[in-house]
């Protein structure tokens, strides 16, 4: 039986910046090593997994390929100063400096040293500190070492991440950091495991994508090694919490969120959604009019064009060290995908087309 | 030493029994006349073996700073307010256990992309989730539920320790620690006491009951020997540190509850000069301690502070030195074993 629990907390209690997601690879490909045929690296270190057709297709044709995407980088900070033994940071990608006072963190030096960003006793600040949270620039890791020894471990450049376990909230629901996206890794894992009892007449390339918080680039670089069909992104989106427009947000734990926009092949959306639908699986529809700030955007232009759709996985307080999210939201995640890979066949990318063209040149014949 | 049962044991102000279990435990078979008052405070008294002596009274608070829960939100999350001085600034994406079977919460934050506001938001505009997704979904939760850091004690990097509540758990694993050596000449008279940091509540009951000739409070101090990153590097630095990590036990000369009795801390000084023991004296006015109630208590008694220097205290992760743990219960113990009338002599 797929502890998905126990496979969600050791992918985001493992510490693996955008850029440095070796740890993290392993860990996944691992996980992965049953569930797919065989494992490809792409030179900028995403982890590919392939599931071949388990029936052939009725054309001879070789199978066609749907690529899975989900990131394994996390978003972190970066040693810019050591002085006196503390530590001074610059960020990488989006990390909020309003969520790390008094958080306990890993640096990543010569070896991994816990550590706390530093808090001032409320006894000793003024009140005009207390107005404002402190930017990058004024934050301080102590990891409890004398100066010379911090010296010694720690250079400038050197990766900090932070160092939460993941905890149990009531309902199923769970809390961590860098659920942003391994709970999308973990969903992509959930639909390997599903598919395990089902036949697919597609190849199924499951991607972990590196560097998707500095800029999609790992999702880019990937998807023109695999040279998908059509792709399916995985990631996180807002769900529903004070300070969040209703509009904007998914309902934690009523489901994954499929992206709608311009952004996402409608068609491609059509299906999934009908099999969300024929498995009775709660889905959500999720609004993105422009760039959706996912691995989507960069596949969605690859190489000659690629039909691209977006599942997301509703999480609160995003980007902070308690990403929230429902478990069943992730495991609803990976029946729909595991359904909709098997119900792929021969016909259905003629089935997505676009048909205006033939359909003007049908007329003029008629 | 118990700091780390005492740390991970939660006794917010008014809440503290699962700390004087603790301490009862610990105690009961090195003190006589135990007992515990009607505020919830341990007093206690460890016989000397001389004659002629002051009665010593040493005090270490067992509550900490938290929160309290003051509703549920039609959604499900909870409201709540601190106990103590809180920085609002620590709160977003804290982890917290709430009530008494101690639920695991989490301080919600709007993500950075919907928001990047760099005022603080205030507490009361803050919410705990315990995954309840409406009110009855928060089950037994309800106002007046007291709500706790959550954090666990590690030992960290090179001879520190890292946990919650050290102010001023480190002060009561210290009397521990006293308490099960000894006995001293003097009679030490114990006051583990609730309701500090409200207040500074449980002492002023405990100093009046015990009525001592000398009073010590054991604290775990702010030490905010920290560079400023921010500072021009060719400037001189202008940072009131208050007291440093691994400089020893931190002497207070003032604060804004008391002034420390001159010829007392002389006596403490002299003391440590005398064994060997480094110290340091805190050079910041702020805060104040139990001491502030206990020397103006009954006709009044002669008192002093003597704190093992912690840095981030009321936050989860404050941190201490081993060396400074082991060199204040050196300190206090000379003390014990040393002080006469002729101290406090007028």
């Amino acid at each position: 039986m797929f502890d998905l629990k126990g496979h969600l907390k050791l992918l985001v209690e493992t510490h693996a910046p955008s850029g440095h997601e070796g740890t993290i690879r392993e860990i996944i490909r691992e996980a992965w090593r049953d569930l797919v045929d065989e494992t490809e690296q792409d030179k900028l270190g995403s982890l590919i997994g392939i599931k071949r057709a388990t029936i052939g297709q009725s054309d001879g044709k070789p199978a066609r390929r749907i690529m899975l995407a989900a990131h394994m980088d996390e978003i972190g900070m970066m040693v810019r100063d050591v002085v006196d033994g503390f530590i001074f940071v610059h960020r990488i990608s989006g990390v909020d400096n309003r969520v790390m006072l008094a958080q306990p963190v890993m640096v990543h030096g010569r070896k991994p040293l816990p550590g706390v960003v530093a808090s001032v006793p409320p006894h000793l600040l003024t009140a005009d500190a207390r107005k404002k949270y402190p930017s990058f620039d004024e934050l301080i890791i102590d990891v409890g070492l004398p100066a010379d020894k911090v010296n010694e471990l720690v250079q400038i450049g050197d990766l900090i991440t932070l160092d939460v376990p993941m905890v149990d909230l009531n309902g199923g629901r769970v809390a961590a950091k860098a659920m942003d996206d391994r709970a999308c890794v973990a969903t992509v894992t959930a639909c390997l495991e599903a598919l395990k009892g089902m036949s697919h007449r597609w190849d199924v390339y499951a991607t972990a994508t590196v560097q998707e918080e500095t800029g999609l680039l790992g999702a880019r670089v990937a998807a023109y090694q695999i040279e998908p069909d059509i792709a399916i992104a995985l990631d996180v989106g807002f769900a529903k919490q004070p300070g969040v427009s209703e509009d904007d947000a998914l309902e934690i734990g009523s489901g994954p969120g499929l992206g709608l926009g311009p952004n996402f092949h409608d068609k491609l959306r059509d299906k999934i959604k009908d099999t969300a639908k024929y498995h009775e699986i709660k889905i959500q529809d999720d609004i993105i009019p422009g760039a959706s700030g996912t691995d989507a955007w960069a596949i969605q232009i690859s190489r000659d064009g690629v039909p691209t759709a977006l599942v997301e996985i509703p999480i609160r307080n995003m980007h902070s060290p308690v990403e929230t999210l429902d478990l069943r939201d992730i495991e609803r995640g990976g029946r729909l995908l595991a359904h909709f890979i098997a119900s792929l066949d021969d016909e259905f990318l003629s089935v997505i087309e676009w048909t205006d063209l033939k359909e003007n040149t049908e007329k003029a014949e008629a | 030493m118990l700091l780390k049962e005492l740390s991970e044991a939660v006794g917010v102000s008014g809440d503290e029994s699962a700390v004087r279990k603790l301490v009862i435990e610990a105690i009961k078979d090195h003190v006589d006349e135990l007992r515990i008052d009607a505020l919830g405070s341990i007093t206690a008294v460890k016989k000397g073996t001389g004659e002629n002596l002051p009665r010593v009274m040493l005090d270490a608070h067992m509550d900490e700073i938290g929160f309290m829960i003051t509703g549920v939100d039609g959604n499900g999350l909870l409201r709540f307010t601190n106990i103590g001085g809180i920085d609002d600034r620590i709160l977003p994406g804290l982890r917290v256990k709430v009530g008494k079977d101690l639920l695991q919460g989490v301080i919600i934050w709007t993500p950075i992309h919907q928001n990047r506001d760099q005022n603080v938001v205030k507490l009361k505009n803050l919410r705990i989730d315990i995954g309840a997704s409406n009110k009855d979904g928060a089950g037994k939760v309800k106002p007046g539920d007291r709500v706790v850091f959550d954090s666990n004690y590690m030992e960290i990097g090179e001879k520190m320790l890292r946990g919650k509540a050290f102010d001023d758990r480190a002060g009561c694993s210290l009397l521990i620690d006293i308490l099960q050596a000894g006995p001293y000449p003097v009679d030490v008279l114990v006051a583990f006491t609730v309701q500090e940091e409200i207040g500074l509540r449980g002492a002023q009951v405990a100093a009046k009951f015990l009525n001592p000739d000398v009073a010590i409070a054991l604290e775990g101090t702010t030490a905010h020997d920290l560079p400023d990153p921010t500072a021009d590097p060719d400037e001189d630095l202008d940072i009131n540190p208050t007291c440093r990590i691994g400089s020893g036990p931190a002497l207070t000369v003032m604060d804004r509850s008391m002034i420390t009795h001159p010829k007392l801390l002389a006596f403490l000084r002299k003391t440590a000069d005398e064994n060997g023991i480094p110290y340091q004296i805190k050079t910041q006015l702020g805060g104040g301690t139990d001491a502030g109630q206990i020397h103006i208590a009954n006709g009044g008694v002669p008192s002093a502070v003597v704190s093992v220097p912690c840095r981030y205290i009321h936050s989860p992760m404050a941190m201490l030195n081993r060396d400074d743990y082991a060199h204040t219960l050196d300190l206090l113990k000379a003390a014990l074993n040393n002080l006469t009338f002729d101290v406090i002599k007028a």
